[in-house]
């Protein structure tokens, strides 16, 4: 790393970046090999010592405390004090301090906000102000944008400039190519843990790819024009609570017709998934109706809302989705368990069982040493495979996937999408939720966007993605000047005057 | 572009249902209230109820005739049940609840005392508000011992073992040596000791810490059972017999009616208690201690990124708590009773219940432990002018507002988000 360049550490998910990074900040202790900063081996016991080395991390979950205001998390673990001995917090000073860093960068943070008030894109900010507070020379970005919408992430390459000019050395981990190429200086490519290649910011995005993933990946989905039939799913009204009771849902209403993919689009948090959870009955819903092939279901349990032909993805496969120490095959049957053929009165029919979890390992292409491993030793995404699986060998007349390719490879990616295709195409209704707004768009028909727990708009797959991203960012054609395209070209010179990149992270690709 | 300011948006009304909580609340209450005017009204009888200002009959005294009083603050508690259920702003609800149930206590205060024998029919409020503090008290420095721990992330159910192994080496070793001091510090390390053991297991060994707290409580009363067994009973004159710290009278502030006598002629423990309610809360919210603290009870990954050492901290907070617990133990021993068997009895858990009651903030305990303190009081009083309520639902009072408290006052609670879950570094 060299004083004020932006390195870009490059990589698939599980690629090791962030475990890197973490031994970088003192978090994770290296069984070999050495950490050199300024040519002098350094030992990092704890991320004390890597402050005081100079080194700050912004981490992809922030490490920020949601009940403290802005000014006590920065100063938490470097509080300025008066009063000896008693050590009462100088809280005057922290707000100046962090009032003149914000100033300084151009970061604009209130430090009397408290932090679970914040949207996350201010939150990362505050995670920036509470670095450079401790005067570090080295900032690691760890994964910043994957909660950004476009817009929050061109302000954070503005910022991320702003530093660069200050001499400040940043490390910007990501896995999207468009974002590296518009800013960085250098770019290193991990992949299983090992460094493969490193390259200059004029390499194409191609090379890149194929650098990261080790093979050429097609980054698009094939299908053709949707032909929706009758609405299957309808959510009237919907309003939810998260388990904080804090207003999660607030009044959605959404139409999910036979045969089409409705794509729900928004940075993560803003409701989608209690929305889901609403749908399948695990999350009382406060007002509106949900209905199913014009039946409401207000007060089925989820088994109701399953029998009645609703496949459900869940968001996070290994606490929602599976029982890791269960077997693959009895993974494959968690739905239909106490059905023939696989159950009868109190009993499980175990030859059944085995039988269908063969085909069905052999169709989804499930790799598996056997339908007997546990199937928390697959990878992610062969227990995708099995979820997806699962849900789709019942016949179905919803399926609602949510964030059905996070942390999976890109073989089973392509292969995931598919068979959501098919299922479309066989005329179920399908919901795909998705924080990866390329994935929405690749595989939707119409584009719901959510944003603070409402739809906010719906448009179609070829909507511009800035004028998703606007609408990620809770600006709509009206509240926004003229149309949203105008809207977006006339936010680019206030966030700080900088001429968007050629290739912005407004078009970035997913590997 | 978080520079467009976003429009705030409203929130969507949602229409709970008729039965909101203030709703039941006021149902319950006017229930109450309802039940107060007629039975109460009917059971009191027409002597004057008296509550004087003084420790006995004399003196100034608020009077009313019992029959009327009991019927008029029993239709006043009927009366904000009634407003409750017919609904009324939110920001009101605290109010009428609270107006609510001190009217309807009032009523069967006005029962009771105006059926009272003659000679008795009088309640000596200085009595009542001291022995609401002295019955508070422990609860206080039990409570405060569950701030400490739990602000920092770690469960404390073993107050009770920690008060009881206080209670029991401060009249050890006051006795051994003779000297309240010496057995007041031993007290402090007693409970230390219980909570050493519980915050190795919790943060070192990770076990399950409501389950170590527990295992830890059933240790104390082991322990403590055993040895007083061995020594105390046999040689109470020797081992059980400690010092006991006396009233200090605090000049000016000690003639304030009402308020002197019940708070400014107490012993140490009263005066240590309110000052570690008031160093504890200040300490918490205001030093750098308090912040780093709460940092490691809400996010410890977050505190352990900045450098804060997660868990030297959580060790240094559960130890503390074992000797605010410890000391509370004391306040037995050294100040009432000589040690008996298993004699704090319960009463670490009520501090638990005042520790959720109070939010988990150390005024809020005080006041919480204060409630029940009264309601303890409140039973022994009633039993002292021969109540024609039977002593054992007299006995069951302080418990059944701990249940209504903490289950039906509380409301919606947030714990320090970390309370209870164990920190693995990475």
């Amino acid at each position: 790393m060299e004083p004020g360049e932006i390195h870009a550490l490059l990589g698939e998910n599980g690629a090791g970046k962030s475990t890197l990074m973490n031994v970088l900040y003192g978090l994770y202790q290296p069984d070999e090999g050495a950490i050199l900063v300024d040519g002098r081996p350094l030992r990092l016991k704890g991320p004390s010592d890597a402050i005081a080395a100079g080194i700050g991390m912004v981490h992809q979950h922030f490490m920020l405390v949601p009940v403290f205001t802005v000014a006590e998390n920065v100063m938490l673990g470097a509080e300025q004090v008066k009063g000896g001995i008693a050590g009462l917090l100088d809280r005057r000073r922290a707000r100046r301090e962090v009032a003149e860093v914000s100033g300084r960068y151009n970061l604009r943070v209130d430090p009397d906000a408290v932090i679970e008030d914040l949207p996350v894109g201010i939150q990362q900010r505050v995670e920036i102000v509470k670095a450079l507070t401790r005067d570090v020379d080295l900032l690691i970005l760890d994964e910043p944008t994957a909660v950004l919408t476009p817009q929050e992430t061109e302000e954070l390459l503005t910022v991320m400039r702003s530093l660069k000019a200050a001499g400040k050395s940043i490390v910007f981990i990501t896995h999207k190519l468009g974002e590296v190429k518009a800013i960085a200086d250098r770019i290193t490519v991990i992949r299983r843990g090992r460094t493969v290649g490193t390259a200059e910011p004029s390499a194409s995005r191609d090379e890149l790819a194929a650098l990261m993933v080790g093979r050429d990946v097609r980054l698009t989905v094939d299908k053709q024009p949707a032909q929706p039939g009758k609405p299957v799913l309808e959510v009237a009204g919907l309003v939810v609570d998260d388990d904080r009771q804090v207003r999660a849902v607030d009044g959605v209403d959404l139409t999910v017709h036979a045969g089409e993919v409705l794509g729900v689009a928004g940075v993560q948090g803003n409701g989608q998934t209690e929305l889901i959870e609403a749908i399948m009955g695990l999350r009382p819903t406060l007002a509106g109706t949900i209905s199913l092939d014009g039946e409401t279901t207000h007060g089925w349990s989820t088994k109701r809302v399953l029998r009645a032909g609703v496949g459900y993805v869940p968001e996070d496969r290994s606490v929602d989705g599976l029982v890791k120490e269960f077997s693959v095959a009895e993974n494959l049957v968690l739905d239909i368990y106490d059905r023939p053929p696989f159950g009868k009165g109190l009993s499980l029919k175990p030859d059944a069982i085995a039988r269908s979890a063969k085909e069905r390992i052999e169709q989804f292409d499930v790799r598996t040493s056997s339908a007997e491993a546990a199937v928390g030793t697959l990878s992610g995404g062969n227990q995708q495979k099995v979820i997806v699986a699962r849900e789709l060998s019942r016949p179905l007349k919803l399926l609602i996937a949510a964030q059905p390719t996070r942390g999976v490879d890109v073989g089973s990616i392509e292969f995931i999408h598919s068979q959501v295709i098919r299922e479309r195409d066989v005329g179920t209704a399908v919901m795909v939720v998705s924080s990866e707004l390329d994935e929405v768009i690749g595989l939707a028909d119409r584009i719901a966007v959510m944003y603070r727990g409402r739809v906010i708009g719906v448009v179609g797959p070829d909507t511009p993605r800035e004028e998703i991203g606007l609408l990620m960012a809770g600006i709509t054609p009206d509240t926004a000047p003229a149309n949203p395209h105008e809207g977006n070209a006339a936010a680019t010179p206030n966030a700080g005057g900088t001429a968007p990149a050629p290739e912005g992270p407004g078009n970035e690709d997913e590997a | 572009m978080s520079t467009t300011a976003v429009p705030e948006v409203a929130v969507t009304a949602v229409d709970e249902g008729f039965w909101t909580r203030a709703r039941k609340a006021g149902a319950v209450l006017l229930a109450l209230g309802v039940l107060a005017t007629v039975l109460f009204g009917a059971f009191a009888t027409d002597q004057q109820a008296r509550f004087t200002l003084s420790e006995t009959e004399g003196g100034a005294a608020l009077e009313i005739n019992g029959t009327v009083g009991a019927i008029l603050f029993g239709v006043i508690a009927a009366a904000a049940g009634a407003a409750l259920l017919a609904g009324v702003p939110k920001r009101w609800f605290t109010l009428l609840l609270g107006a609510g149930l001190v009217a309807f206590v009032l009523s069967f205060l006005c029962w009771q005392v105006s059926a009272a024998p003659e000679g008795r029919n009088f309640m000596p409020l200085v009595n009542v508000l001291r022995g609401t503090f002295i019955l508070a008290l422990p609860l206080t420095f039990g409570a405060l011992a569950g701030v400490l721990c739990e602000r920092s992330g770690v469960v404390n159910v073993a107050i009770e073992g920690q008060m009881l192994m206080g209670a029991f080496s401060g009249a050890l070793f006051g006795s051994i040596s003779g000297s309240v001091w010496v057995g007041l510090v031993a007290a402090a390390i007693g409970g230390a000791f219980i909570s050493l053991l519980l915050a190795v297991f919790a943060i070192r060994y990770l076990v399950d810490q409501v389950v170590m707290g527990i295992v830890l409580n059933l240790l104390a009363v082991g322990v403590t059972g055993f040895l007083y067994e061995r020594l105390m009973a046999t040689d109470a004159e020797k081992y059980n017999s400690a010092p006991r710290f006396g009233n200090w009278e605090i000049p000016l502030l000690s003639d304030i009616p009402l308020l002197g006598p019940a708070l400014f002629r107490g012993n140490i423990f009263l005066y240590l208690g309110l000052l570690l309610v008031l160093v504890i809360h200040l300490a918490l919210f205001r030093t750098r201690w308090g912040l780093r603290t709460r940092s490691v009870g809400e996010h410890p990954t977050a505190a352990d990124t900045v450098g804060v050492r997660v868990l030297g901290l959580r060790y240094r907070n559960v130890i503390m708590a074992g000797l605010v617990a410890g000391i509370g133990g004391a306040s037995y021993t050294l100040a009432l009773y000589s040690f008996t068997k298993n004699m704090i009895g319960g009463k670490g858990f009520i501090a638990l219940a005042a520790l959720i009651f109070g939010r988990w903030s150390p005024t809020g305990a005080l006041l919480a432990a204060l409630f029940f303190g009264f309601a303890d009081q409140l039973a022994t009083y009633l039993g002292a002018i021969g109540s024609s309520i039977p002593d054992q639902f007299l006995a069951m009072l302080p418990y059944l507002a701990t249940i209504l408290a903490v289950a039906g006052l509380v409301g919606k609670v947030r714990a320090p988000a970390a309370d209870g879950k164990p920190y693995v570094k990475g």
